[in-house]
């Protein structure tokens, strides 16, 4: 279990606003260069840029995870069935996040190639694990980005719900506030 | 008269379809490829193939008129070395596989020319849309294969238009027309 604290630490807030940054980006991205002209210039361009800060994403994630781990984070706000609804879908945005990821790392990989990350370094592809592996995983990747995207709608909802409606820390303290309200309000919860 | 000359022609094509030895394509060595060839930018090729296809054919090198051939391709099986690429070649922009698993090839008829050359005219269905193909075709050659069986081999080009077929193009007007080229060795049954 991760420690009690009442705060997420720098590291993990800079880390998540940038996440809330490059998720909604590469969802839409990703959308939109499927249906690239052939001669647009951003028909090669795009899924470049896309799978290469999609293997960011993947590094800033497990940063986070090791962030997490090393200096814990606050229990999610809110109390009873919501609390715990709240648990589940952290829990599911971090599950879906790998999915989507070894997903899209499958649809490339399927023939052997690496992905090439911003022209510095590749990630080796070892090829297919199961038939129809690049289709599968285009599938899966598209519905899971989805399912990540409504969750992320949920969860930014959430926070505001918190902010304005409960009138709690639960989104200031991921804005790095460190204020009375942050100690005060013990979690019932672990 | 008419008649007469239907039930000669009939009598004919059943004597020769008599005479003809049935061969199986040779898919289970890989003897056998059916392989596509489609401008780049009109720069370049891209080459490509399909893995998975089987078929028969009756040839007779006395009767080569009555030669029949039947082919079924499995579209899924689009194979061009890249697999982002043959992900979108089976999608609905191209090869709609979900919907037009199968390709085929079924010939009509035979007209022998010159050199042992030969047209194949037959119905060639992809995408769904059958429609009328020939293909200029040579025999390679024919005779016993070391391991006790008997092998007939024809080489075979032909070009479609994507259009032809539904498949509206994506690719640029030098991508319009793609070339086919198929390799068919035969295990006679």
């Amino acid at each position: 279990m991760t420690t009690k604290t009442q705060h997420y630490h720098p590291l993990h807030i800079a880390l998540h606003w940038l996440m809330a940054l490059m998720i909604p980006a590469l969802f839409g991205v990703g959308l939109w260069m499927t249906g690239l002209d052939y001669y647009s210039s951003w028909y090669k361009t795009a899924p470049d840029l896309h799978k290469s800060f999609g293997i960011l994403l993947a590094l800033l994630l497990l940063f986070r995870l090791v962030a997490i781990r090393l200096f814990g984070k606050p229990a999610a706000s809110g109390a009873g069935v919501l609390q715990k609804a709240a648990v589940v879908a952290h829990a599911l945005m971090y599950g879906l996040l790998v999915a989507i990821m070894l997903s899209g790392y499958l649809i490339s990989t399927a023939d052997n190639r690496g992905i090439p990350v911003f022209g510095l370094f590749e990630v080796p592809g070892f090829g297919e694990f199961f038939p129809d592996q690049a289709d599968i995983a285009g599938a899966a990747h598209l519905y899971l980005a989805w399912t990540l995207i409504a969750l992320v709608v949920l969860h930014a909802g959430a926070a505001l719900k918190h902010h304005f409606v409960d009138k709690d820390n639960t989104l200031t303290r991921m804005l790095g506030r460190r204020n009375a309200a942050a100690s005060s309000p013990d979690n019932p919860e672990i | 008269m008419k008649k007469l000359l239907l039930a000669a022609a009939f009598a004919a094509s059943f004597t020769s379809v008599a005479n003809a030895a049935d061969y199986v394509i040779d898919t289970q060595g890989a003897h056998a490829f059916i392989q596509f060839k489609v401008s780049h930018l009109g720069y370049s090729w891209l080459h490509g193939r399909f893995n998975t296809f089987s078929g028969d054919f009756s040839y007779d090198s006395a009767n080569l008129a009555a030669a029949k051939i039947k082919l079924d391709i499995d579209t899924k099986s689009v194979d061009s070395n890249h697999a982002e690429r043959d992900k979108h070649l089976r999608s609905g922009d191209f090869l709609n596989v979900d919907k037009h698993p199968k390709a085929s090839f079924v010939s009509t008829k035979v007209v022998p020319g010159a050199d042992g050359k030969f047209d194949l005219v037959g119905n060639f269905t992809l995408n769904g849309v059958t429609k009328e193909v020939t293909i200029a075709a040579t025999k390679t050659g024919e005779g016993k294969d070391p391991w006790g069986g008997y092998r007939a081999g024809f080489h075979g080009t032909t070009s479609i238009k994507l259009s032809d077929f539904a498949i509206k193009n994506i690719l640029g007007p030098a991508s319009e027309t793609v070339y086919l080229d198929l390799v068919v060795e035969g295990v006679r049954k």
